[in-house]
């Protein structure tokens, strides 16, 4: 790792603040794909600043009929929380299945989303769940949030200081894992709402990154089963391809993994 | 540089480090507790588990300026004088090791996973619990017997002790 300026915020303002001071900055969250990065020198900041004192980024609550996370929560804490277990199972199951326990220890919901990591789980979540993304600054529809591979609609220096979740009547989750690095080569939210419409959300898969898969979200609106995914599938040529499995083995992991995440709504633990 | 202070297995240090210190180099080359190792260095091995205000982190992913103002327990904070840590023991007695390098991190693992199940462990938890920890010897059966072990026993005395 390059020789680096070490800052901790107090307050959203001040991460703010510090970060607009140096000249490449970068903020340091659960720092769990950060810090491994920069030890291996594929990326470098002459100062970070450590979000994970900033009291405001915490908490859970259940208002109505959503469910908002402060970006701060680790996935250990949104795994193990009542009211997101009692709200949306599915949510908390997905946070559980991030990585391994000590990860979930460190990792954020806020350093996940922010990082749009093309095979991270919680921008699935984010998507089939209808979620507002909320930063020190607006608001943001996860719809228009995640625009590339690794990249967001965040300005330089804004940060993500909650998520906002829809709560569904019902939703599962599902993924096939990379078995060296954990991350999903496929994984699959399937959520259903409470105004019958349907959102079905893939990571892991797509060459753009995470993505709505419009054709199974009409075709399960009317029929909610994986009778109507029969004959569906995902276009090979949008997929990834690499050493780990080919664009047309990932389209057809895509397809298995909605079946499952169909097989599995309402369960506090994911198929992986 | 930056001044750090922390609680190390009870006792209270404090030191000026550079920024970009991990965790782990500050533990082993700051403090000489060489018991917790380094394996990949890429957060997959788990061997530099430590636990942080209680939890089991992976100590070679997050910079010692994070850790200012936390309490951490390495291997060598676990057993009580010259007595054994249960898990300590239970490895021992079940042969819980072959070449010993991933040990420190499994039973730190091991410690942390006992604690969050309150003791109510069987072996296929035990074994999907175990994944960021890795064992090149592929030792996992008896690792996972000790673990079991301890976790009853903890969990007995845990018992007693309310009766």
């Amino acid at each position: 790792m390059y020789s680096l300026t070490y800052k901790r915020a107090d307050s959203v303002e001040e991460a703010r603040r510090l970060f607009q001071e140096a000249s490449d900055a970068a903020y340091l969250a659960g720092g769990h794909t950060l810090l491994p990065t920069m030890k291996q020198r594929l990326a470098a900041h002459d100062v970070l600043v450590d979000l994970t004192r900033i009291g405001s980024m915490k908490g859970i609550s259940v208002e109505g009929d959503r469910v908002r996370i402060g970006g701060g929560m680790t996935h250990a804490e949104v795994a193990g929380s009542s009211e997101v277990q009692r709200a949306i199972p599915s949510l908390a199951a997905l946070a559980g299945s991030i990585g391994d326990a000590q990860v979930r220890h460190r990792g954020t919901l806020g350093g996940s989303i922010a990082n749009d990591d093309p095979a991270a789980d919680y921008p699935a979540a984010a998507l089939a769940l209808a979620a507002t993304i909320m930063t020190d600054s607006r608001e943001i529809a996860a719809d228009d949030f995640f625009t590339a591979l690794y990249e967001t609609a965040l300005e330089e220096s804004e940060i993500v200081t909650g998520v906002s979740f829809a709560i569904p009547e019902t939703a599962g989750y599902a993924k096939f894992r990379n078995p060296a690095s954990r991350y999903p080569m496929a994984g699959v939210f399937v959520a259903r709402h409470r105004d019958g419409s349907v959102r079905v959300a893939v990571t892991g898969a797509g060459n753009e990154g995470v993505f709505r898969w419009q054709a199974a979200e009409s075709a399960l609106a009317g029929d909610f089963s994986a009778n109507a995914l029969e004959g569906l599938s995902v276009d090979p040529d949008l997929m990834m391809g690499d050493i780990h499995g080919s664009a047309e083995y990932r389209a057809n992991l895509v397809a298995v993994m909605a079946r499952r995440a169909l097989a599995n709504l309402g369960s506090a633990e994911a198929i992986i | 540089m930056v001044t750090v202070t922390m609680t190390v297995n009870g006792r209270q240090v404090s030191k000026e480090v550079e920024d970009r210190r991990l965790l782990v180099d500050f533990l082993r080359e700051d403090l000489e507790l060489t018991g917790t190792h380094v394996g990949c260095d890429t957060s997959q091995c788990g061997a530099c588990v430590v636990h942080l205000d209680g939890k089991a982190i992976k100590s070679c992913t997050i910079l010692a300026a994070q850790a200012d103002g936390t309490s951490i327990t390495t291997i060598e904070g676990l057993a009580d004088g010259a007595e054994l840590h249960p898990l300590q023991a239970a490895f021992k007695e079940h042969h819980g090791l072959q070449c010993g390098y991933c040990t420190p991190g499994m039973i730190m693992s091991g410690v942390d996973i006992i604690r969050r199940h309150e003791g109510q462990l069987d072996e296929d938890t035990v074994r999907h619990e175990l994944e960021g920890n890795i064992c090149r010897c592929t030792g996992y059966h008896n690792i996972v017997k000790a673990i079991l072990a301890a976790a009853q026993e903890m969990h007995g005395e845990v018992r007693q002790a309310a009766e």
